[in-house]
């Protein structure tokens, strides 16, 4: 189907070109309030924290507990260097350092963890996660338990598109890429991919490093447009809320992904006005999707240009098979 | 599979949008804060769930309680307050976004809470943003209200700041009970314990005294065993622990059952009934700590406060209920005094409060935003309040 | 030498707890390969049943301590049933997240009609505020009454799953569900066996907390149900006697690098030690390293 490969590189950056100028247009016109804004810095970070975890789990089949930890360490270099240079260039160094600094912790972590098989494994990063995390409220530098304040915003549309927006392409591009077949398959038999003669360790650390890197940006942009962070911020539960994304969206599903961190965060919104109730309802919500769909929203379908496409066939009552 | 993802970003902005769409219709307004008719809304933003909900339920009863009596009274200046309240989840970054929710789209004229300093500070930019003054009960860490780039000028609290009570139990310590060895075994997970652990060496070290043992433990853990045996055969005069009543009633327990029986000293965080109930009477003894106020106090408004709290919530008010209470009496002050409702005005009345009479004290709010108050020292036998000493700096 | 003695006497106090909630942890994970995130809920309101039977009704220990039991245990069923039964051919990750969901409900269900504030339990009287001095070693009558109960519902389990008919059917379907199956065992309510088993000793242990340390509160689990999931994967998960001495290990490494080292680290030393242990031996210490067949 793909002969035209001009095709959907021009669609892609249309659509690209398009939603970044929309939202734009709206944020100016003040039809996306401030309040909006935030909603929409939640939302894309946590796409980027779910696309990545989604790659490390969904794609390579490793169930990682310890996704947090990464964003920590992303969020406190890049806090640490803006807090000293707060500039633009500072923060570009910043997400950087962050992104490098917790795919460099992800690489030295993951080649003797990632030995480990299923369970082990998610309790193994986990583990690495809380030491991060009581490492970071020993350090002198950290400030300890009372976290950094005072971290200049930077985060903007612009930052959150460019980052949100490449994070999920160079993911989805490398899923598609022979390393990203290589990953799947390790995910449906790591034998047999053995056999095959893939180095399943080569590939499972690629992951894991790149999902880390991608965990460190979010953890950047976060400490970027929430202005504080603190150790407590990164533990176990955090971990845990990436994690419902990825499943509740489909594991091995991108745009699955994508499609659970906006759902949530209005699913939050909503819940915002019943406060005493909040996590109430939030945890029986999780529990009926998760029962009436439990291969989650997309399975691990993803959705793509050609949707609109599809529809327009829909109308033309020809049918056509993805 | 198909190929582009990017679609997805078309979808993701569509379903933003109705986010969006969903939550300007769940708030009622968009009216301008000065020409609501009906009432002034104040906003309520604390930690109703998550992992340090004990504090924010606490501070919101205590508000909530003062928010009735004002409104039977009749209101500021004829007008009723509506509070609008929101659960942070003890999420700083939610803090951050619901505080965004309350100015921009609710409307408040100012926002009480959160309970912890974290979650307060990281409110403070968007504050000072739109310029919406935000309180606090208890966000008691020094660079709250002041840091190295000075006052914040929207951010107020009335609760003592850490270097003042862990300053305050240091020369309590020294000079009333001649104490030269210390031991501190604080609560290393927040930020008030760890200010007030700071505050107090500083303080006992430049005094004289010595710090012969430093162990912490982190909020929820209810084994203290195995620090407490390590420091069991350390020779010390008294033992100082920052934190709050959830863990230090078990210490204190459990410091006396392994037969150590020194002078235990603490902060308001040690100012709950449950501190009695966790520790037991047999145990609390011989323990001393800096409050606002006493239950020993005379003063008709701390006891009919306290009558009141009983009658609603069915139960002995704690230092957060008090400090909630406060919080919300404190704000009506300053709102009937400012004229209009205005955030500039609103910020001008809370920094010209003069002696403002709350149960917690009678306070003013001094340049650095804080309250000016005395410190009362408190202490127990068998349980129950026996002494209590005003300490005035 | 004293010093030491006491802080091995913390050890095995902080350890029999973490030993009981592993055990549910262990047996529901041996039996359908679920890490029950709500289990440390269950202990939770294990902990809250003892608390109304011993404050409002005034029970004693023993009838407080069974009143928890059973109602964790049907509590346990009922979570099998509802939230991961009908899922029992999903993928496994997805009930774990409903067993997030479910423990999320527990702790802010609870939440919501007791408040967040801790609860403390009546004070003891009689024999059980004894306590024990030897030289300058303190054993108090709840340690003992910690201690003592653990090894009896352990013992008593072993038996259960050793000695008796339906322990061998749960042996059985834990080594193969759809073998068992064709043997003639009813699968669905061996699981539910399990469940009630495992979540009646975390309602013990939820009871044994509030009588020992006398602070209970919703999020109450969190904390001790991960150290306890530890205690289990540290044991090799599955494996019942590797949750025991997970379980009293755990505890010990925490009172001793509290008691010895910086308690500021403690956590970080508990994790640092599972993931060597894992990394030498990938299944726990008790785990077989299977090798997979193609």
């Amino acid at each position: 189907m793909g002969r035209l490969n001009e095709h959907p590189a021009i669609k892609k950056a249309i659509a690209l070109v398009l939603s970044y100028v929309i939202v734009q247009m709206l944020i100016s016109t003040n039809i996306i309030s401030d309040y909006l804004q935030v909603t929409l810095a939640t939302i894309c970070i946590n796409i980027i924290l779910a696309v990545s975890l989604n790659l490390i789990t969904g794609i390579t089949g490793q169930f990682s507990l310890g996704h947090a930890g990464f964003m920590s360490i992303g969020a406190y270099m890049c806090a640490l260097i803006v807090l000293r240079m707060p500039t633009i260039p500072g923060f570009l160094l910043g997400v950087f350092a962050g992104a490098a600094a917790a795919a460099l912790v992800g690489c030295v972590v993951g080649l003797p963890t990632l030995r480990l098989r299923g369970d082990y494994l998610a309790i193994a990063t986990l583990g690495m996660a809380e030491i991060i995390r009581v490492i970071f409220l020993n350090l002198e530098i950290t400030n300890g338990a009372a976290g950094l304040s005072g971290i200049p915003k930077f985060v903007n549309w612009f930052w959150l598109f460019v980052f949100t927006a490449g994070t999920i392409l160079v993911i989805s591009n490398f899923i598609r890429s022979s390393h990203g077949r290589a990953c799947i398959s390790v995910r449906e038999d790591e034998i047999a991919a053995d056999a095959m003669g893939i180095n399943t360790t080569k590939y499972k650390v690629m992951a894991f490093t790149f999902g880390a890197f991608c965990a460190g940006i979010a953890g950047a942009l976060y400490a970027t447009s929430f202005y504080f962070i603190e150790p407590g911020l990164f533990g176990f539960m955090k971990s845990i809320d990436v994690l419902v994304i990825v499943v509740l969206g489909g594991l091995g599903s991108i745009s699955g992904s994508v499609l659970a961190a906006v759902l949530l965060a209005v699913i939050s919104t909503l819940l915002q006005s019943f406060p005493e109730i909040r996590m109430v309802l939030y945890a029986l919500l999780l529990i009926i999707i998760m029962l009436f769909r439990p291969q989650g929203l997309m399975g691990s379908k993803e959705i793509s240009l050609n949707v609109f496409g599809k529809l327009g066939d829909l109308f033309a009552s020809r049918k056509r098979r993805v | 599979m198909k190929k582009p993802i990017v679609a997805i970003l078309a979808v993701v902005l569509a379903i933003a949008l109705l986010a969006g769409c969903a939550g300007n219709k769940g708030s009622t307004g968009s009216e301008d804060r000065n020409k609501v008719e009906d009432g002034i809304k104040i906003g309520i933003n604390y930690e109703l769930s998550g992992k340090v909900a004990t504090y924010g339920q606490s501070s919101v009863e205590g508000i909530e309680l003062a928010i009735e009596e004002i409104n039977e009274a009749g209101g500021i200046n004829g007008k009723k307050i509506i509070p609008v309240k929101y659960d942070t989840k003890s999420e700083p970054a939610e803090a951050t976004t619901l505080a965004t929710r309350l100015i921009t789209q609710d409307k408040v004229v100012m926002i009480l809470g959160p309970a912890t300093s974290g979650s307060f500070k990281a409110q403070i930019p968007v504050a000072e943003k739109n310029r919406i003054p935000v309180i606090s009960g208890s966000a008691t860490d020094d660079s709250v209200t002041v840091d190295a780039s000075g006052v914040k000028e929207y951010a107020f609290r009335i609760c003592f700041t850490d270097s003042y009570q862990g300053t305050a139990m240091a020369s309590y310590a020294l000079n009333k009970l001649s104490a030269k060895k210390a031991a501190i075994i604080m609560d290393s997970s927040s930020d008030y314990g760890k200010g007030l652990a700071k505050n107090f060496r500083e303080k006992f070290e430049a005094g004289g005294g010595t710090i012969v043992a430093e162990e912490a433990y982190v909020a929820g853990d209810t084994d203290f065993n195995g620090i407490l045996t390590k420091i069991k055969g350390q020779d010390f005069d008294v033992i100082f622990i920052p934190g709050y009543y959830d863990e230090a009633g078990l210490i204190i327990k459990q410091a006396r059952n392994l037969g150590i029986d020194v002078p235990i000293l603490g902060a308001d965080g040690f100012d709950s009934p449950k501190l009695l109930e966790l520790a037991g009477a047999a145990a609390l003894n011989n323990v001393y700590y800096s409050n606002h106020y006493s239950s020993l106090d005379e003063d008709p408004k701390v006891a009919k406060f306290i009558e009141n709290f009983k009658a609603k919530y069915n139960k002995e008010p704690d230092a957060f209920n008090a400090l909630g209470y406060d919080l919300a009496k404190f704000a009506a002050d300053a709102i009937s005094r400012a004229g209009s409702l205005d955030g500039e005005s609103i910020k001008k009345a809370i920094e010209e409060t003069e002696n403002f009479d709350g149960v917690t004290g009678t306070f003013s709010i001094d340049e650095n935003h804080n309250p000016v108050k005395s410190v009362v020292v408190i202490e127990l036998k068998d349980g129950k309040q026996y002494r209590a000493e005003k300490i005035a700096d | 030498m004293e010093r030491l003695l006491q802080q091995v006497v913390n050890g095995i106090s902080l350890g029999s707890i973490y030993a009981l909630i592993a055990l549910g942890y262990t047996m529901v994970y041996g039996i359908i390969k679920l890490i029950n995130f709500a289990h440390c809920d269950v202990y939770m309101i294990g902990a809250y049943v003892g608390y109304f039977c011993m404050s409002y009704f005034r029970l004693g220990l023993l009838p407080s301590l069974l009143i928890a039991m059973v109602v964790c245990m049907l509590l346990g069923v009922a979570i099998e049933k509802i939230a991961y039964r009908p899922l029992r051919n999903a993928a496994r990750i997805t009930v774990l997240i409903t067993a997030i969901g479910v423990s999320l409900f527990l702790e802010y269900g609870t939440m919501f009609f007791v408040k967040a504030e801790t609860r403390t339990y009546p004070p003891l009287t009689g024999w059980l505020a004894r306590i024990f001095r030897i030289g300058n070693v303190v054993i108090s009558m709840q340690q003992i009454v910690l201690v003592g109960i653990t090894v009896i519902l352990m013992v008593l389990l072993q038996f259960i799953v050793k000695k008796t008919k339906t322990g061998k059917a749960m042996r059985a379907v834990s080594i193969d569900q759809d073998a068992a199956e064709l043997m003639g065992i009813n699968v669905d309510t061996t699981i539910s066996f399990t469940f009630a088993l495992g979540s009646a000793l975390a309602g013990a242990a939820g009871v044994l907390v509030g009588i020992y340390y006398n602070s209970i509160n919703p999020l109450m689990g969190m904390v001790p149900g991960i150290k306890a999931f530890i205690a289990a994967v540290f044991g090799g998960i599955g494996i019942i006697p590797g949750a025991m001495i997970g379980g009293y290990f755990i505890g010990m490494v925490e009172v001793f690098v509290s008691g010895y080292g910086n308690s500021m680290f403690r956590d970080a030393v508990v994790y640092a030690i599972l993931i060597l242990i894992l990394i030498v031996k990938p299944a726990g210490l008790l785990g077989k390293n299977v090798r997979e067949k193609v």
